[in-house]
């Protein structure tokens, strides 16, 4: 298979990734710190080789609905946004996890709330984990934190809205998007044929053959007796997905005294804080969640059993936290170390934070 | 081997190609390599900055707090960036905008006239390519052949018309640092 | 004669098309979504359209049209039937697709995604109720609520000073160069019923031509929320929202 090692941002990989992998089309709105998506799609022109339909939309909420059309004919499609545009989004998404579509929706956080900055951030981490817009519903949330995952996660990201009917959400930040390293692009992979996504996605609208009766995409259902089906049946869903999806990788945990958890650019960071630590001789050892839904907490709660204390640092004012401290098996200190606003703090920082927090 | 760069000056230098072009070289030298710009509205004329990492091993942090060398371009960068060179490391900077040269004497200071040069040059836009190759010649961490290589696949087709004149200021830059 | 013989094949004078189901339907008695439905459904099996017709349903009075068509269908969210149009149609040129939109789902809350959508000349169909009210929600002011017209937010009528003017968003559409066909039709006689029915099939070769957006307003009743009987609706709409919305072709890029 053809292997084209290049350098190249984290949005222009995804970019690459997604004409690569086949995707059916993207929709989308410029913003920054992610407007290269969209830009870099319009310079390949996949409308002329691989027939992938690039469109910029009116509006983040014009192109999430987009999205909910597309995937209701069973194409695989795709948006992305930053933080205020993700939550215009919001709507349509629930949507999409209510009809049980496949999509992949992008968010490069910046730092809010409000318009706030164009610069890095993860404050949307209980957005994208615990909802976001109206009813119960998940999103699965992988975090990339290299240029490659940003490229990889992509084919990953459809595999699974497929395999599930659900929306994967990659949830990246300024960093990671704007930052350019060594990546090999993802296999090429045609677009399905009609006949395929037909045979793949027999839910989908595509115009009703005299083989089967309509297909219809909906989310109202007034009787809540069969509302309740319905969500009985989501959750299930999210049960299975929790028990087979939740990703993460450790670095340096087999004899840590000390945790930290950390994702995306973060756990970038921290690593090199670990390395630093044991330099100093102190055991330190790094989780770092690629699913943020479902959350790795077998893994966490592995860990606690083991270590004296868990720092969890994050570009925000403590949310997954909560998730790190719902996971523990064993009463262990956990303490939060964050940057707001845009601001990311450095290796230095995270080492000071774990030396004070635990009087190391 | 690891390398930890930053490159600062103002908008419109060449700030951040002129890290691009490194970054590409050390990919065309099989390092692993990261280029992490400041980003939004600083990119219209305010200061513009760029970390490269080259390493032989997988790079963790992009996000750094000191450096083994910094190339300054101008008086505020200067004053942001000169403390957090690491000690024994290299500061690169160019006289022409400093009005207060860098004082630390714990650190290999290296003035280069790239400016000058690239007037005598006649091209401007070749300011920063200049300064590259003074930067590979007091830290040879890649090769000329591999720049080239770099600067062919960081810049598109239609301005490979340019490459001579990159490579003429490349090796004007190399002339300048007291080694 | 028995009720058995009556209903024989051969003495069938009307039916109803094929594709409109048997499912009871919701609607007021009255109201001029069925006679609407029943015009879509026709069109679109007289051109023999059944396996390629995706129509995007609406939030308002035709959210479950899906229920009485037998065709493929996406429910949008409020507003955003043109934009899961325009993807629809883009990613499967092939189909026929139309969205079926009342008055505060297209000219309310979905103002930019029609506009966008007919200005970028998406090549679909826009079936456009207007009956200048809220009907589902229980009779509010609509954009197209006229001057004067009680409602359940303006129950003193309509005050062009508190609530702006009523929208013709019909008009707004002509001037758009992604528009091809735009037209104004009613169904509350034998005639407009004729009428309209033509309008929809060119509508709809229009879209699948590739000719640019359609768009079919339909200026209706709705009995219930202006709480009058069906013949006194049909007077009132002659009287009061004729002359704000006159009927006929307003632009026809592709007069046959």
């Amino acid at each position: 298979m053809e292997q084209e090692v290049t350098l190249m941002k984290g949005n222009e990989a995804i970019a690459h990734a997604a004409v690569r992998c086949g995707v059916d089309g993207y929709f989308g709105y410029p913003i920054t710190p992610q407007s290269e998506i969209l830009e870099t799609l319009e310079e390949l022109q996949p409308w002329d080789t691989t027939g992938m339909v690039v469109l910029q939309a009116e509006s983040e909420v014009a192109a999430i609905n987009m999205v909910y059309g597309g995937a209701s004919t069973g194409k695989s499609c795709m948006t992305s946004s930053s933080s205020p545009g993700v939550s215009l989004k919001q709507e349509g998404i629930s949507y999409i996890a209510a009809g049980e579509l496949p999509a992949l929706i992008i968010n490069c956080m910046r730092g809010g709330p409000g318009l706030g900055t164009i610069q890095p951030s993860q404050s949307d981490y209980f957005q994208a984990t615990k909802g976001g817009g109206h009813g119960d519903y998940h999103l699965i949330v992988l975090a990339p934190a290299s240029v490659q995952e940003m490229a990889d996660f992509v084919p990953l990201g459809f595999d699974l809205a497929f395999k599930y009917r659900n929306p994967v959400m990659m949830l990246a930040d300024g960093i990671i998007g704007q930052m350019m390293e060594k990546v090999v692009l993802p296999p090429v992979r045609p677009r399905r044929t009609d006949a395929e996504v037909a045979l793949q996605c027999p839910w989908a609208v595509t115009g009703k053959p005299e083989s089967r009766g309509p297909n219809v995409l909906t989310t109202l259902e007034l009787d809540p007796h069969l509302m309740e089906k319905h969500n009985i049946h989501l959750q299930e869903k999210y049960d299975l997905i929790k028990a087979n999806e939740a990703r993460c990788e450790e670095f340096h945990t087999d004899d840590c005294e000390y945790l930290i958890v950390a994702f995306g650019c973060v756990a970038r960071i921290c690593m090199k804080a670990v390395e630093e630590a044991r330099a100093a001789g102190i055991k330190v050892g790094l989780l770092r969640p690629i699913t943020l839904w479902p959350f790795p907490a077998d893994e966490i709660a592995r860990l606690s059993r083991q270590v004296k204390g868990i720092l969890v640092a994050e570009l925000n004012a403590g949310q997954m936290i909560e998730d790190v401290i719902l996971s523990l098996d064993t009463r262990v200190p956990v303490h939060h170390f964050g940057r707001l606003g845009g601001i990311v703090m450095d290796p230095d920082e995270i080492l000071v934070a774990l030396k004070e927090k635990f009087a190391l | 081997m690891k390398e930890e760069i930053i490159i600062a000056g103002f908008g419109g230098q060449g700030v951040l190609s002129m890290g691009k072009i490194l970054a590409y070289a050390g990919l065309m030298g099989g390092l692993e390599v990261t280029w992490m710009p400041s980003y939004g509205p600083e990119q219209r004329g305010g200061t513009a900055n760029v970390t490269v990492i080259l390493s032989d091993a997988a790079i963790s942090s992009p996000v750094l707090n000191s450096y083994d060398t910094a190339v300054i371009l101008n008086q505020q960068s200067l004053d942001k960036f000169e403390s957090k060179v690491k000690p024994g490391g290299t500061l690169i900077y160019d006289p022409y905008s400093i009005h207060h040269a860098p004082t630390r004497t714990d650190i290999n200071i290296v003035p280069v006239d790239a400016m000058e040069a690239t007037f005598e040059l006649g091209s401007s836009k070749t300011y920063n390519m200049v300064l590259l190759g003074a930067l590979i010649k007091v830290r040879p961490l890649v090769t000329v052949d591999a720049v080239m290589a770099g600067l062919r696949k960081a810049l598109p087709e239609r301005h490979h018309h340019l490459l001579p004149l990159n490579k003429d200021a490349i090796l004007r830059g190399m002339t300048l640092p007291a080694v | 004669m028995t009720p058995q013989d009556i209903r024989r094949p051969e003495n069938v004078v009307a039916a109803k098309p094929r594709l409109l189901n048997d499912n009871t339907m919701h609607y007021c008695p009255g109201c001029s979504h069925g006679v609407v439905h029943k015009l879509v459904a026709e069109v679109i099996e007289e051109m023999g359209a059944e396996h390629i017709a995706i129509g995007i349903a609406p939030v308002g009075c035709a959210v479950m049209a899906y229920n009485y068509l037998d065709i493929d269908w996406i429910e949008a969210a409020h507003g955003r039937a043109p934009a899961i149009a325009t993807a629809v149609k883009r990613l499967n040129p092939s189909r026929l697709v139309f969205t079926y939109q009342g008055d505060g789902d297209l000219a309310a809350i979905g103002t930019a995604e029609t506009i966008h959508a007919a200005n970028r000349g998406e090549n679909i169909a826009i079936i456009f109720i207007n009956n200048g009210i809220y009907g589902m929600t229980g009779g509010q002011m609509a954009p197209t609520t006229l001057e004067g017209m009680v409602t359940a937010t303006t129950p003193y009528g309509r005050r062009v000073d508190l609530n702006g003017y009523p929208l013709n968003i019909t008009d707004l559409a002509v001037r758009l160069d992604g528009t091809c066909y735009v037209t104004r039709q009613s169904v509350h006689t034998a005639a407009a019923v004729r009428k309209a029915k033509k309008a929809i099939r060119q509508a709809f070769e229009n879209s699948m031509a590739g000719l640019g957006t359609s768009i079919v307003e339909i200026v209706s009743t709705c009995s219930s929320g202006w709480k009058m009987t069906p013949a006194d609706a049909n007077r009132w709409m002659e009287e009061n929202m004729f002359p704000k919305y006159p009927l006929g072709d307003i632009k026809n890029t592709v007069s046959k």
